[in-house]
C-alpha cells in the first residue's frame, strides 16, 4: 500500500485512512460530497443521463478498489472525478460510434473560429423571467447541444468552478486549448439561448425581430 | 497613450478571458474602447456574462431519483 501524502487534507484524512483499512461507510462519507459533480462531469462527456449514472458507478467502483493508491496529493474529489472522466471516455470508445453524436472536428489541431450568431440584445438576466424548472431544461436543450469538446471544459469550468489549470489537468489537454473550446462553448450556449427579443427578456426593443421561441 | 482600435473579429476572439479577467492590461484597454463604441459585441458581452452566471448558479444537472441510494448499494454491495 502506498504511503500517505503529507499534504493531505485534514479533513479527509480520517477517512481516507479507514477507507483504506476497507470501511465502506468511511468510503462512502467520502463520495457523497461528490455525487452531483460526478454525476454532471460524466453528462457532460456522455449526455445521456442512464450512461452518465453508470459511468459515475463505475468510477466510484474504481475508486473504491484503487483506494489503496491515493496518496492524498490532491483532494480526494479532483482524483475520483478525474476516474470518471477516464470512465466515461472509455465507455464512447467501447460503444458504437453512431449511438453518439459525430465528433467532427480534427483528432489533431482545432477548429476554424467560432463567430456568435445573434446579435440581438440580452440585456436582462433570464433566471428572474422565467421558472427555475424551464431553466434548467432549456440549459441543459442548449448544453446539449454542444459538441462534447466544449460541453465538458464549460461543466468543468463554469459549473464546477475549476480553474483553467485544473481543468486542464482533469481533460490531459493544455491551457490553450481550455481556453479556446471555453470561448467555443460560452458564445455557442449564448447563441443557443439568445431569446432574441419576445417581451420576456428584454425591456423591449421593437426593431428586433423575434428571432427565438421558448 | 493613444488606444490602438482592435476589430470585433478581435474582440470576439478574447471575450472569454475578458470575462475571466484573463486579458493584458493593453488589450483590455483596448477592448473596453471597442465596448463604448460597439453596440453588437456589448451585446455579446452582456449576453456571454450572463451564460456563463447562469451555467454557474447552482444549476447542476439534478441527479436522477434514487441515484444516491443505487449508488450506495453496488458500494455495499462489494
Amino acid at each position: 500500500m502506498e504511503a500517505l501524502s503529507p499534504s493531505l487534507k485534514t479533513g479527509e484524512s480520517e477517512l481516507v485512512q479507514q477507507a483504506r483499512a476497507g470501511c465502506k461507510e468511511a468510503f462512502y462519507q467520502l463520495v457523497q460530497p461528490c455525487e452531483r459533480a460526478l454525476f454532471a462531469t460524466a453528462m457532460g462527456i456522455l449526455n445521456n443521463e442512464a450512461d452518465a449514472e453508470e459511468a459515475a458507478q463505475e468510477a466510484v467502483l474504481m475508486a473504491f478498489t484503487n483506494i489503496h493508491r491515493f496518496r492524498g496529493e490532491c483532494k480526494f474529489s479532483t482524483w475520483i472525478i478525474k476516474i470518471c472522466i477516464n470512465e466515461a471516455r472509455q465507455k464512447i470508445r467501447k460503444a458504437r460510434k453512431h449511438l453518439y453524436e459525430s465528433i467532427d472536428e480534427p483528432e489533431n489541431g482545432e477548429d476554424g473560429d467560432y463567430f456568435p450568431h445573434d446579435f440581438a440584445d440580452w440585456r436582462e438576466i433570464p433566471s428572474e423571467a422565467l421558472q427555475r424548472k424551464e431553466l434548467r431544461e432549456a440549459l441543459q436543450r442548449a448544453m446539449a447541444s454542444l459538441p462534447e469538446k466544449y460541453r465538458e471544459v464549460l461543466i468543468l469550468r463554469d459549473m464546477q468552478h475549476l480553474s483553467i489549470v485544473e481543468t486542464a489537468h482533469m481533460l490531459g489537454i493544455g491551457t490553450g486549448n481550455v481556453k479556446t473550446r471555453l470561448l467555443r462553448a460560452r458564445l455557442q450556449m449564448r447563441d443557443a439561448l439568445a431569446p432574441g427579443i419576445d417581451g420576456n427578456w428584454t425591456l423591449g426593443r421593437p426593431q428586433y425581430a423575434k428571432v427565438r421561441a421558448w | 497613450m493613444r488606444v490602438i482600435e482592435i476589430s470585433c473579429l478581435e474582440v470576439w476572439k478574447e471575450i472569454s478571458n475578458y470575462i475571466d479577467n484573463d486579458v493584458e492590461p493593453e488589450l483590455r484597454a483596448r477592448m473596453e474602447a471597442h465596448f463604448k463604441a460597439c453596440a453588437h459585441c456589448t451585446a455579446i458581452l452582456e449576453g456571454t456574462r450572463n451564460v456563463v452566471k447562469l451555467v454557474g448558479d447552482g444549476m447542476e444537472y439534478k441527479v436522477p431519483e434514487g441515484f444516491s441510494q443505487r449508488l450506495y448499494d453496488r458500494i455495499r454491495d462489494q
